[in-house]
Order: structure tokens, then C-alpha cells, then sequence
């Protein structure tokens, strides 16, 4: 690359690569295109601390490399990408570049009959989304949540924290993605804290600010918020000559398959991981949007190739019920879970997944320290397929 | 190069112990502990343990 970079994405993925350019020596034009008007903030906090009323939209601004030389485009949409002239479109006119970091994330599913509708049916992705959410929960309204993954017991913890009676509704057990066992601890946890849990069901009929469930229960709701996952942002780069599946189709090191100097990171890119014996895969977790937006800003200044591939243990974490769930690898696809320090029914534990003898995750709640010695076991390479 | 960390910010997640076991690491009790002065060679290890802090509690100085 020798030419313009321009970052499309102004979020975790987006201002890392961005940083990791000019660690690297990257010292042309640099441009952080951004659809959302907001300085770059982070996550994690929006459906915790922020939605319970324990920070503000200040607190929750993403730390960003004060020397960091980049123009910012807030506020601006990317409309579409031209890689025979190399130019960007957006809505606020053309941008020319040279080599391009796609870091545009992912937006919330919803469902039909349940689509947003302000003050009273809520997605949450967005700051914007979190603080209107806030002020709907200020009067402890009867609350639905349906989904059970992080967002749905984390809105649910902050929501009983302010004082609402709350409802979640799922069709798959809580936080599924750390394995069954963990899942019968969440729910267990939800319970104790006030939380009515309907896991297993469907909603089978809405109604005007309700909704009957598929044993026949009828949940009459004030605010609803719907949590069932998320869809990459990908639609505006239809025809662009990138390979699209369930986001954007990259190498081993996060370059974009087919074209030249382009490369993804973040929630939106698909790609080989080499230390899950090269499964495609898409990670929607904080610590890959950092360790992947710099390996896809590497790969834009260094080239595709084993010098610059990108292997990440997945891990993520999720504070809900007054303790932290935390996860390296991947626990679900374990066959077996072997304890390896305090008990599933305390509450606090520790635990070990395997499939066959193969160490495939670990997971804790309140437990961290006992992760260490897996997430080092699973980061070494290569390990055969397992996904 | 000097790595400092404020304990009033950090929150355990042991990110930079998963990231940088050389560098970071858990006590018994379950407590933070890591190397103060680093050298030239792991100071790629520290700036990775500094990206991957949830609660940018970790600050590196030259």
C-alpha cells in the first residue's frame, strides 16, 4: 500500500487497525469513516453500567492513541465500494483510497411483529440505542427480554437493578454459548436475582403490548427489548466484487478474497482461524475486534501470508447477576465438562471443556485466575479442526 | 520501558495475563501481579497486554 488508507468503521475493529497502521509506519493520508455521529465509544458498557445508570455516554468513550493522525468522517455512511476506480461512496461524497480496512460491524436481528418502535420495543447495538433504553426503564416498567445470550442477562441484571419486573423469553437455554451446564448455573443465577426465565419456549401469538408463549403463558410487557443476535453490515458492498457470506469472506490474514488491498476485522469478517484448524469462522467478541483490527492492518502493509496470519482464541465475557461469566476457546463444543475449582451450584466455579480428549474451553464464573493455564494451552498451534 | 497499572480501574478480567503470561500473571489469592520494567524484547508483549484491557487500566511508560 502505498497510497490513501481509508478505515470503514469507527468502532473497536476500525480504530485499532487504524492505530496499528501508524505503529506499523504507515505515514500517508489515513481517513476513519464512521456512519454513527458519536466519537468512538465502547461497547461492553451499554447494556451494564451505562443502562443501569452507573455511567454516562463520557465514561463509556473509547480510549484512542492521542497521536493517532486520522481524519474523521462522522456521522457518514458508506453507500457502496467501486474497486476498479478504487473509491468509496458515502453519503457524504466520494473517497479515494488506495487500501481499505472494513471494520462496519454488525446490527441487531429483530423479529417480525417485533420491530422497534421508540420508547417501548428496543434493540440495543448502538449508544443511542442504550440511552433511549435508559430513559424507558426509568419508572420500573414490566420489562420483556427475548433472547438469552449476553445482551438478554445483562439488560435483564440492569433492568432488576432499576427496580423492573422482568421477563426473558428463549427459545435456547441462557448464554447457550458456554455449554449446558454453565447455561443451568445462568438460569439458576436469573432466578435467584428476580429474573422470570422461559427458556425452551416460543412465542406463539403477539398481541398489542404483549405476547402469549407457546405453553400458553401470556406476558403483558411495557418495554420490550429484542436480543436474538445480530446480521453483519454488508448489504452496501453488494456488486463489489467481495465474497459475501454471513459477512465478508477474508484469508488467514483477514485480507478480502478475490481483491487486492482490502481487508476486514471485527464482528463483520469471516475468516480461516488457524488455531481452530482453519474453520471459517465470524467472532462477534471484544478482544477479536482488537487482536483482529490489527492483524488485518498488518496484512494491509505486509501482505498476505503466514508472516501475518491471524489465530485467535476466542474468549469473551458477560457481567451479569453481580458476577462475570468468562470463556476462552470454545467451551459449547465440548462433550465433557470436568471441574477444576469451586461448584457449578455455588455459583462460582471454574471448568474445563473437552471433546474426546481434546481441550476445547474453559469457562468461569467469578473464577479468572483458574483460566490462565487453558487460554495458553489453547493459543499454542496448530489444533486439528474442531468446529 | 515501565508498566503501571491502576488498580483503582482494573477489574480482573485477566485479559493481559492470557495475552502476555510472561509479562502478567495471577497470584494465589486471585490478585494481579506483573513485571514492573520490561525489556526491549517484550515490550511487543506489553503493548499487546495494553490493547486487550477491557478497562484500559494498563499504562506503559518509556
Amino acid at each position: 500500500v502505498t497510497g490513501p488508507i481509508v478505515v470503514v468503521g469507527s468502532s473497536l475493529a476500525g480504530v485499532r487497525a487504524a492505530e496499528t497502521l501508524r505503529a506499523e509506519g504507515f505515514d500517508g493520508p489515513l481517513t476513519i469513516v464512521g456512519e454513527e455521529p458519536h466519537a468512538p465509544y465502547d461497547r461492553p458498557p451499554l447494556s451494564k453500567e451505562l443502562l443501569a445508570g452507573k455511567s454516562t455516554a463520557a465514561d463509556v468513550a473509547l480510549r484512542v492513541d492521542p497521536a493517532l493522525d486520522a481524519e474523521w468522517r462522522l456521522g457518514c455512511r458508506a453507500l457502496a465500494l467501486d474497486l476498479d476506480r478504487r473509491v468509496l461512496a458515502t453519503d457524504g461524497g466520494d473517497i479515494a483510497f488506495d487500501g481499505l480496512v472494513i471494520a462496519t460491524g454488525v446490527r441487531p436481528r429483530t423479529l417480525p411483529g417485533l420491530e422497534p418502535v421508540p420508547g417501548e420495543i428496543f434493540t440495543l447495538r448502538t449508544l443511542d440505542d442504550a440511552l433511549a433504553l435508559r430513559s424507558a426503564l426509568a419508572g420500573a416498567p414490566r420489562v420483556l427480554i427475548v433472547g438469552a445470550g449476553f445482551i438478554g442477562v445483562e439488560v435483564a441484571t440492569s433492568a432488576r437493578a432499576l427496580g423492573c419486573a422482568v421477563s426473558v423469553v428463549s427459545l435456547d437455554p441462557p448464554v447457550a454459548v458456554a455449554g449446558p451446564e454453565v447455561s443451568a448455573v445462568c438460569a439458576g443465577l436469573l432466578t435467584d436475582a428476580g429474573v422470570r426465565v422461559h427458556a425452551g419456549r416460543r412465542i406463539a401469538e403477539l398481541a398489542r403490548a404483549a405476547v402469549v408463549l407457546d405453553d400458553g403463558t401470556r406476558l403483558a410487557f411495557d418495554v420490550a427489548v429484542v436480543a436474538v443476535g445480530a446480521t453483519p453490515n454488508v448489504e452496501w458492498l453488494a456488486g463489489s466484487g467481495l465474497t459475501l457470506d454471513d459477512g465478508i469472506v477474508c484469508d488467514a490474514s483477514c485480507a478480502a478474497v478475490g481483491v487486492d488491498r482490502v481487508v476486514a476485522a471485527g464482528d463483520v469478517a469471516r475468516w480461516p482461524n488457524a488455531l481452530f484448524g482453519g474453520a471459517p469462522m465470524r467472532v462477534e467478541h471484544w478482544t477479536n475486534a482488537v487482536e483482529q483490527g490489527a492483524a488485518a492492518a498488518r496484512t494491509l502493509l505486509h501482505g498476505s501470508g503466514p508472516h501475518t496470519a491471524h489465530g485467535s482464541v476466542p474468549g469473551f465475557w458477560s457481567d451479569h447477576c453481580g458476577t462475570r461469566l468468562q470463556s476462552v476457546g470454545l467451551p459449547a463444543l465440548g462433550d465433557r465438562l470436568e471441574l477444576v475449582d469451586g461448584a457449578l451450584a455455588d455459583g462460582r466455579f471454574a471448568a474445563a471443556a473437552y471433546a474426546g480428549d481434546r481441550l476445547v474451553g474453559a469457562v468461569t464464573y467469578g473464577i479468572p485466575r483458574a483460566l490462565a493455564r487453558y487460554r495458553m494451552e489453547l493459543a499454542r498451534p496448530p489444533q486439528e479442526a474442531v468446529a | 520501558m515501565r508498566i503501571v497499572v491502576d488498580q483503582s480501574v482494573c477489574d480482573l478480567h485477566g485479559q493481559c495475563v492470557f495475552a502476555a503470561p510472561q509479562l502478567f500473571r495471577f497470584d494465589a489469592q486471585g490478585e494481579l501481579e506483573w513485571e514492573a520494567e520490561v525489556g526491549g524484547e517484550l515490550e511487543p508483549a506489553a503493548r499487546k497486554a495494553q490493547a486487550i484491557c477491557p478497562a484500559s487500566a494498563i499504562e506503559l511508560r518509556p
